[in-house]
């Protein structure tokens, strides 16, 4: 009977409004005082039931909730004989319980988007070598798997056999295939757009990249801040609070209507809901836009955000060095590039990798009595030439002379930030290389847009030479920029900030960054769905887009706004109402159950609009 | 010890929380520094002793209060 009566809640709203209609219908039209007097205790009776049982059931594990304050209220009503109220207030109470649950699954439309795109089943391998579809849960880590075009990729793993393009979007947020093919790793939540694959499980489940994302995410959206806390514990004896003052009221004015009034107003609906529905409104647009936020607490710091630390490497520099500047001082340059060629072959510095990609195909020849000199460079026999190839120590080293035009050149390369890579051949400069990690494209207009939204110092930390730090510094307009830079260096640069009473954020891609990204107010991670930067940091830009460091910082902003709005509206209806009720006579029960919920409302719409913010 | 993760139908009132919440804390067998109630992805997460208390039990308590469990997991 019970459990009858509240899965239809909403066919009771129904009919409680309709009697309520036919009521005042009969009152106006028909001037039939009985038929409106039986409809209203239909009504109130009828809408009262679900919410009486609510009532009993909160009571029944000491919880005072709206609904006991309610179910008092209409009891009262209905007991000096004013059926208007007390099928209005039931009706009304009803009704905007039914609109706030479905504005509410709108606000968290978004997260719920993302937390669809699970894998449910899987196409696993049995025994007998035949593939069965088995429910996402059946499957093992060391399984092997079949995808087929179209199909979801459920679990994390290795491809193989096959090959095909997969949309990664669940987890980079960029819609864009990506090529896969034997030994390929795929991730759970993306999609075979075409192609068949067959993988072997490596992590399932909640352990997969995605199923911690989505862990994350609702975590995120249900965790609280301080205030939302206090809000909890105010609520928790607020209501029973309410309950007390109607009872004093009644006492001393022996006033039914009024105190059954007070506790209709005292319900507090707006207040409650406020702060959660804009944290899950706003956490849901970033999910959206491949910009994870762990929290309310989260969104509140960066909000206030003035100071924010970048790592270079890989963070505002692509994290790929390549040459950028060339100089050749021979007439037959060939050659001497198929040797420099040769001896960067057989090394694994970055420069060596930069270089090679420069020179492209070329004719190889075999190197003799390789001398790496560390610190300096390499030096060696090809091809019956001695050929050194390294910095400048290194040329001074092997005797090469450098004449004034080189000299110059060197100093050009190096001002503009440049690693350096010299190249001579028995003794003669040829070659020279300058090689750099490129900055980022739109690095620097997201910078200004970073500017624009409030954060005053954009400081720069490196390993590299203070020579190419500055370079970038300049390039870029950073305000402070520092090389040289140990982990442990950076860690305690950023606690002096904080001691300073800054608030700083630190951008890092997470992989030896991570006590910055611990220490700092604000961790944000350029995770390309890694493991560590995922787990330590606040903000995880997805897909190790810099693009995205403005609109997360804008969304921040405007959810922390929507939070403060919200509290606004909540508590000024309130004192509204309370104000009517002292100084007018416009309050009565009807009235302040409509503006409670027409302010529940409010507050939901108002965090709705988190859903379609835009960076301008 | 097993924990579980409770889904629920959609939770719209915060005072439901705070409902299925003393529901959860008072039944015996449930560890009642681990009961988790997320308002927005309107899952119950805590921690139970099997020998004690079943999911099932845990389910109707649930139910009674009258809020639908739509599935839950245990591990």
């Amino acid at each position: 009977m019970q459990n009858y009566i509240l899965k239809n809640k909403n066919s009771i709203t129904l009919i409680s409004g309709i009697l309520i209609a036919i009521a005042f219908i009969s009152k106006w039209a028909v001037a039939d005082i009985d038929i409106f007097i039986w409809a209203l205790i239909a009504a109130s009776i009828l809408g009262a039931a679900p919410i009486a049982i609510q009532a009993y059931e909160a009571l029944r594990v000491k919880v005072v909730s709206i609904d006991v304050l309610v179910t008092i209220a209409v009891i009262g009503a209905f007991l000096i004989q004013n059926y208007e109220e007390s099928a209005v207030v039931t009706f009304l109470f009803l009704f905007g319980a039914y609109l706030e649950q479905h504005t509410l699954n709108k606000t968290r439309s978004a997260i719920k988007e993302l937390t669809e795109m699970a894998p449910e089943s899987a196409l696993k391998q049995m025994e007998d070598g035949e593939f069965v579809e088995v429910e996402i849960d059946e499957v093992d880590v060391g399984d092997i798997l079949l995808i087929k075009t179209g199909a979801k990729v459920p679990v994390d793993g290795k491809v193989l056999t096959g090959e095909g393009s997969v949309n990664e979007a669940s987890i980079t947020g960029e819609s864009i295939p990506v090529r896969k093919e034997k030994g390929s790793k795929v991730f759970a939540g993306t999609i075979l757009d075409n192609g068949t694959l067959q993988i072997v499980a490596e992590r399932v489940g909640e352990d997969t990249t995605f199923g911690r994302i989505i862990e994350l995410v609702e975590e995120a959206q249900d965790s609280k801040s301080e205030v939302e806390r206090f809000i909890d514990r105010f609520s928790k004896n607020y209501t029973p609070a309410v309950l007390v003052l109607a009872f004093i009221v009644w006492l001393f004015s022996r006033d039914v209507e009024l105190s059954i009034t007070v506790l209709v107003l005292g319900c507090p609906g707006a207040l409650v809901i406020g702060v959660p529905v804009s944290n899950v409104a706003g956490i849901g647009n970033g999910a959206r836009n491949g910009i994870l936020l762990k929290g309310s607490e989260v969104i509140n710091d960066f909000s206030r955000l003035d100071t924010m630390v970048f790592d270079k490497t890989g963070t505002l520099t692509v994290g790929k060095p390549s040459v950028t500047e060339k100089k050749y001082y021979s007439e037959n340059i060939d050659e001497a590039l198929s040797y420099l060629a040769s001896v960067e072959r057989e090394s694994d510095h970055p420069l060596a990798k930069a270089v090679l990609e420069q020179i492209g195909e070329t004719k190889i020849f075999p190197v003799e009595n390789t001398e790496v000199v560390k610190g300096e460079g390499i030096v060696a026999n090809v091809g019956g030439h001695r050929v050194a190839v390294g910095n400048a120590a290194l040329m001074a080293r092997e005797n090469v002379k450098i004449d004034e035009n080189a000299k110059a050149d060197i100093e050009r390369f190096e001002k503009h930030g440049n690693s350096l890579v010299l190249t001579s051949v028995d003794g003669e400069l040829k070659i020279l290389m300058g090689v750099r990690d490129r900055i980022r494209p739109g690095v620097k207009e997201d910078l200004q847009k970073l500017k624009k939204l409030g954060v005053k110092n954009l400081i720069m930390l490196s390993g590299d030479n203070q020579g190419t730090v500055d370079a970038v510094s300049r390039e870029l307009g950073l305000t402070e920029a520092y090389g040289n830079m140990l982990p442990e260096d950076k860690a305690a640069y950023i606690k002096k900030l904080i001691e300073e009473g800054k608030t700083v954020a630190f951008v890092g891609d997470g992989v030896n960054d991570s006590p910055s990204l611990a220490l700092a107010n604000i961790g944000i991670a350029m995770g390309g769905g890694t493991d560590v930067a995922i787990e330590t940091s606040d903000v995880v830009l997805m897909n190790s887009d810099f693009g995205r460091l403005p609109h997360a910082l804008g969304l921040a902003k405007a959810t922390a706004r929507n939070m403060k709005q919200n509290i606004a509206i909540a508590l000024g209806v309130v004192l509204v109402l309370l104000a009517g009720l002292l100084f007018g006579d416009w309050v009565n029960m009807s009235i302040g159950m409509l503006v409670h919920e027409a302010s529940i409302l409010a507050v939901i719409l108002n965090g709705m609009r988190l859903l379609g913010y835009r960076l301008r | 010890m097993k924990s579980a993760t409770i889904q629920l139908e959609t939770l719209t009132c915060p005072s439901c929380m705070l409902k299925i919440e003393s529901a959860l804390k008072g039944l015996s067998g449930v560890d009642q520094d681990t009961v988790k109630i997320m308002f927005n992805s309107s899952k119950v997460k805590l921690d139970f002793d099997e020998d004690k208390i079943s999911i099932d039990q845990i389910e109707d308590s649930i139910k009674r209060l009258g809020y639908e469990v739509v599935k839950s997991r245990v591990k």
